[in-house]
């Protein structure tokens, strides 16, 4: 449009150039000038085109989304959610499955679903509600994320599906992350915890073992930085990926208390455990202990210096899992070759090993104005125990409801973190999740000039503290 | 036809629908902006009026001024290339062999979508199996910088493919802009014995400045808005390094979920570049313009 807008003027400038121009040459001019403008205007016309074309083939992906509007009794509900089949194609999977037995089972009802990738899901999460226009069902993050919905009444309570049939299926602590002010305004689909996976075979190559102690996994990142192969895979042009290194390096020399009551507002981030925390990263980061250019790299791009084996380790969520067990399109040589190790603890420090970060990923809330609210509570409770039944073996994620993973065929690595996760002494929730978005995103920029050594330690304490208490 | 455009009512008419258009898309957004600049809003819930005090804030952020000198580094630096632009256009239209074929090679980045763009280069940036990074280590580089996390480069490695998008659409302007001056006046300076050098100097600079003078004040203003392949390749970081105004504004509306403030950012944007356009018009206005008979 803007570019449209651009060519206009510079045109009316040309005319007006040419006017003093005698004979035919400005005609010709004119016309040459017209016809380029109408291209451009129908270019513009088709990119439209072209982009809803798109997004209506996304949202058509059920397959028989069949007939909007309402024949007869017939009720449409809207399904926003972040999961394309190119990316998360097993989730796109049983979101698909799930809608079509439901549509099957509840003949009147037709569910659209209208697909997004994260970054983008988020914001147009953000301008639909600005206009008061939210999908009936969608999908939103805990704690801070939600906040603004909430007290903006967007989502409606779901206590009373949760005393309902529901009562008693999520794993302890996952829906109290969606709960403000004693109701709970979202259901969790999973529940995630964050390792370090590494290379076996890189590992093995050099004659090396999972780190018990911090000062063992600094050997190791001497030893691989001096092999020429680059220790950890971190994107953190994302920023919440560093977040991850510094929560664990806070949560084992401070405690797990120190870091939560500094995330809160209750205690300080200029606590003297998580100033060093902060100082640790950047001597990670003068050991070369991450790959080269994290901080214009992207989760997706680490992450793929770890899948082709250039880097030994990755830490990241269990939502990866499926492209270390069951993902065809990853070679099952290199598949089988991931591990996964705790984050060590350090010495003299509070910590336990057992402590974990992670928390509930995402949930599905229900629009407070939706004409069909009923309808679609009963299609959230649907969902949600179906996703818990189909997500372990079909997508390979944790899911927040309970799972009997005995009755399962699941991969090891996956009964290993389970079971590391039920052992769990304690799981901080993501600090980026946690916090509101003004403070969440001083912490996201903080965390980044922490890498890039723009800050110091103290300096990185002393903005967190000014952000979180100014409370917005 | 001439006496249906005299009618009034013609007229109305047909300017009405473009009209209606223009409002609802930029001078209705433009108020609203200003409106919401006065308020304290995280997007959703309700405004409360804060005068002009996000106004006050920005005028002492800090961030703020850092990503506005990025964006007037990217003003001076287009500007700058508009110069190499007009060079290769007078090359162009100049009867050499295959300048068609030139003018469409030159021409293609223009037609890629930003996105596009933008994937392309962060792959040729990439730290170790970038074409970039490969070829400097080819050429015996011991260790080559990672163009977009190193504060300091990341700024002029973005501007080169910001710079290389745009190349097409200038040099197509000159292009036309050349082709129109008439061909009697350049076989009369060669007949008076002038060089190619001076016919350019002489004859062609002068007739094409208004055209110029116009290119300067897009390219300006375009990169003082500038956002869609910083916000792919770097989005803004590591940071800060590569924030411009845009991004920053961006940012604060939909990362802080702080829209008043955002929307300060953006009227105030829309100021700098009215102020902007408003200087280099002034600067650049010539009394007399120069005439072809």
């Amino acid at each position: 449009m803007t570019l449209s807008l651009e060519i206009t003027t510079a045109t009316i400038e040309l005319k007006r150039f040419h006017n003093k121009d005698p004979k035919g040459v400005e005609n010709v001019f004119k016309k040459k000038w017209t016809v380029l403008l109408l291209t451009l205007c129908l270019a513009l016309i088709a990119a439209g085109c072209g982009s809803s074309g798109g997004n209506s083939g996304a949202a058509g992906g059920s397959g028989e989304s069949g007939s909007s509007g309402s024949e007869g009794d017939k009720v449409t509900l809207n399904f926003m959610h972040l999961w394309p089949a190119g990316v998360s194609a097993g989730q796109n999977r049983i979101v698909n499955q799930i809608i079509e037995e439901y549509q099957k089972e509840n003949s009147h009802v037709v569910i659209k679903q209208e697909v997004l990738d994260n970054e983008q899901y988020k914001n147009k999460l953000k301008v639909l509600s600005a206009s008061n226009e939210l999908p009936d069902v969608g999908v939103t993050w805990a704690a801070g994320f939600l906040t603004p919905y909430v007290e903006g009444n967007l989502f409606a309570p779901v206590d009373d599906l949760l005393s309902g049939e529901l009562n008693g299926k999520f794993v302890a602590g996952t829906t109290e992350a969606y709960a403000i002010d004693g109701k709970t305004y979202a259901l969790p689909l999973e529940f995630n915890i964050a390792p370090v996976y590494y290379n076996k075979a890189i590992f093995e190559q050099y004659g090396l073992e999972i780190p018990q102690t911090y000062e063992e996994f600094k050997s190791i990142v001497k030893t691989l930085s001096d092999n020429g192969i680059a220790p950890v895979a971190l994107g953190n042009k994302d920023r919440w990926t560093g977040s991850l290194w510094y929560m664990y390096l806070a949560d084992r020399i401070g405690g797990q208390e120190s870091l939560a009551e500094a995330i809160t507002g209750a205690g300080s981030f200029k606590d003297d455990a998580l100033v060093q925390a902060a100082a640790e990263v950047q001597s990670l980061v003068d050991s070369n202990a991450f790959v080269k250019g994290y901080n214009g790299l992207s989760n997706e791009e680490a992450k793929s210096e770890f899948l082709n084996g250039k880097a030994a380790m990755y830490m990241m969520g269990t939502w990866e899992l499926p492209n270390f067990t069951t993902n065809e399109d990853i070679p099952q040589e290199f598949r089988d070759s991931v591990g996964f190790f705790k984050f060590p603890t350090v010495d003299g420090g509070k910590g336990n090993v057992d402590s974990w970060v992670g928390g509930p990923g995402v949930g599905l809330f229900i629009a407070e104005n939706s004409a069909v609210k009923e309808e679609a509570k009963k299609f959230v409770e649907y969902f949600v125990t179906k996703w818990g039944e189909q997500s372990v073996t079909g997508a390979g994620v944790i899911p927040a409801t309970k799972v009997d993973t005995a009755s399962l065929e699941l991969p090891q690595l996956y009964i290993d973190l389970f079971n590391e996760m039920n052992q769990a002494s304690s799981i901080t929730l993501f600090a980026d999740v946690q916090m509101e978005a003004g403070a969440a995103e001083t912490h996201l920029n903080m965390i980044q000039a922490l890498f890039g050594k723009a800050v110091t330690p103290e300096k990185f304490a002393e903005e967190h503290d000014a952000a979180i208490s100014k409370g917005n | 036809m001439d006496k249906v455009m005299s009618n009034k009512k013609i007229i109305t008419l047909y300017v009405l629908p473009a009209l209606l258009l223009i409002l609802a898309i930029v001078y209705i957004p433009i108020v609203l902006t200003a409106y919401y600049g006065l308020h304290d809003w995280n997007g959703i819930g309700a405004m409360t009026f804060v005068g002009l005090a996000h106004y006050q804030k920005l005028l002492m952020d800090g961030m703020f001024w850092s990503s506005a000198g990025h964006s007037l580094l990217l003003a001076v630096f287009s500007a700058l290339s508009l110069i190499v632009y007009l060079i290769v256009a007078m090359v162009l239209a100049s009867k050499i062999k295959g300048a068609n074929l030139f003018r469409k090679i030159y021409l293609i980045p223009m037609l890629l979508s930003s996105v596009a763009i933008a994937q392309l280069w962060l792959r040729m940036y990439h730290p170790t199996n970038g074409i970039v990074n490969s070829v400097l280590e080819s050429l015996g580089v011991a260790n080559p910088p990672a163009w977009l996390a190193e504060p300091s480069l990341v700024l002029y490695a973005l501007f080169v493919p910001i710079l290389w998008q745009y190349a097409g659409f200038y040099i197509l302007i000159y292009y036309a802009a050349l082709k129109n001056i008439p061909s009697s006046l350049e076989e009369a300076a060669k007949i008076d014995g002038a060089n190619s050098l001076q016919i350019a100097w002489r004859i062609k600079l002068p007739l094409m400045m208004e055209v110029f003078k116009v290119t300067i004040v897009l390219a300006v203003v375009g990169s003082l808005k500038y956002f869609d392949l910083i916000y792919v390749m770097t989005d803004g970081g590591p940071n800060g390094a590569s924030e411009v105004m845009a991004s920053y504004m961006y940012r604060q509306a939909f990362r802080a979920y702080d829209f008043g403030y955002g929307s300060a950012i953006g009227f105030f944007l829309l100021v700098i570049c009215l102020v902007v356009t408003w200087a280099i018009r002034r600067a650049t206005a010539t009394k007399d313009r120069i005439q072809y008979s």
